[in-house]
């Protein structure tokens, strides 16, 4: 259903938008604490990226070709979410207190806290950025599954 | 009667809160397209968001990003909360739309599904072919 | 100065809705859907709520919007045109009478802008004066979201995964 655009001028603007949009994208995730943003944001930006690629490109290209092993890591973000709240239950107190967080050079306890909310937005971050690709990919009819080698 | 014309009217979010509420809600129900019926709906999901967060707004308040010198974490000053927005509906709020959309992605798969095994996107000629 | 141009953009909202429902191209309702999540942004940008207004203008007037065309894009022309219906009688006396109802229980919320009311009495005030000193974070939605409620976000994480999932259950079978 999805073919590549043709026209030139659409292709070079997405070339140099794709790179853009993402840097944008990791700079809204690591200030989320310091302004607006956050890991909700950042994750949808960095999605967006790899769907204009799909869009513009075509199913047959290397920017789907990227998305279609991005999708592999669906669920990483909820593992890392739950890992750190584990990590916590690690150091000594309970399930998601960051303040038991026990990382080598991290004293305070705000510092701490101040890291494991770090942590949790970048897992957010992917596990939207992932589940946006992969909704793209099943709403628009491309097989994004591997050849199976029989 | 007339004080309760008054207090709609110190509440325009409310107003408009009901005006969209229950205009998407009467297409989500007698529309007969199914795309229309999402439409309806994600008008009263974003409706009901935008009672959320304007229920939490104040008069001359600034954004809950801690700014100048409430921002220094000296202990010896006082941070006055009338100065900032109330957080907390924009906390639910942002949960909300994120879980909007996400229904928002299933209903539209479920629909494309509907579509490839019936060919057509009006309830009643569905009906039909069911049959 | 303030209160007309709140009311205003109010009226432009409410336009822009009603614009979209009786438009009669479902990819032009689509699209004034896209320009009304915009105003919405605007709006709540306005009151003061910034890191809500970035996720709706992302969200809404970007994913909302591509996935409702990709949706409209696999079917044919002529299911993307609508026809009218008459509507039942039931539903256009009911819904204005239960519209009048909620207005008269409007009293009872507290007034537009009000710094008094409940909503930010009780627990709101010690989010604000405790966040930088025990989180050390400025952006007080932040560290409510993803510390001091931070089990609320988990669970939503995995409700966004949880739908992932099912739109590929529903969608990517393999042709027998």
């Amino acid at each position: 259903m999805i073919h590549a655009h043709d026209s030139a001028i659409v292709r070079t603007m997405s070339r140099l938008l794709i790179p853009l949009i993402q840097l944008f994208a990791l700079y809204v995730l690591c200030f989320g604490q310091y302004g607006p943003g956050g890991g909700f944001v950042g994750g949808v930006m960095l999605g967006t990226s790899l769907i204009l690629g799909i869009l513009v490109f075509g199913p047959e290209s290397p920017a789907c070709l990227v998305a279609k092993k991005v999708t592999h890591g669906d669920g990483i973000g909820l593992i890392i979410f739950a890992g750190v709240g584990g990590l916590c239950l690690i150091g000594g107190g309970e399930f998601m207190n960051y303040s038991n967080l026990e990382i080598p050079w991290v004293d305070t306890e705000s510092h701490r806290r101040y890291l494991g909310i770090l942590l949790t937005q970048i897992g957010v971050a992917v596990d939207i950025a992932v589940t946006a690709i992969s909704i793209v990919f099943s709403l628009s009819l491309i097989d994004a599954s591997e050849e199976s080698h029989d | 009667m007339i004080e309760h014309i008054e207090a709609a009217l110190h509440r325009p979010n409310f107003i408009a809160f009901v005006v969209l509420f229950l205009w998407g809600f009467f297409i989500m129900i007698t529309h007969p397209n199914l795309v229309k019926k999402l439409i309806g709906m994600y008008l009263v999901q974003t409706s009901i968001i935008f009672l959320l967060v304007t229920v939490g707004a104040k008069k001359e308040a600034t954004v809950p990003i801690l700014q100048g010198s409430d921002a220094t974490g000296s202990a010896t000053h006082q941070i006055d909360p009338a100065d900032y927005t109330n957080p907390l509906p924009q906390v639910l709020t942002l949960t909300a739309i994120v879980v909007q959309v996400a229904t928002l992605g299933v209903s539209l798969a479920l629909v494309t599904a509907i579509y490839q095994k019936y060919g057509s996107l009006d309830e009643d000629e569905i009906l039909k072919r069911i049959e | 100065m303030t209160v007309a141009f709140e009311i205003s953009l109010l009226v432009l909202l409410l336009m822009t809705a009603a614009g979209a429902i009786m438009v009669k191209d479902l990819i032009s309702s689509v699209l004034i859907l896209g320009f009304y999540s915009f105003l919405l942004a605007l709006v709540w940008a306005w009151l003061g709520a910034v890191d809500v207004a970035f996720v709706e203008a992302v969200v809404g007037a970007g994913l909302a919007t591509v996935f409702f065309l990709l949706t409209l894009f696999g079917t044919a022309s002529k299911d993307t045109h609508i026809r009218r219906t008459a509507a039942p009688a039931i539903a256009l006396i009911g819904l204005p009478l239960l519209g009048l109802l909620l207005l008269y229980a409007a009293e009872d919320l507290p007034r537009f802008g009000d710094p008094e009311s409940q909503a930010s009495a009780r627990v709101s005030p010690d989010y604000l004066t405790g966040s930088l000193k025990e989180t050390h974070t400025p952006n007080v939605v932040t560290s409510v979201l993803m510390d001091y409620r931070a089990f609320d976000t988990l669970i939503e994480t995995a409700v966004i995964f949880t739908a992932g999932i099912a739109c590929a259950l529903l969608l990517r079978r393999k042709q027998q």
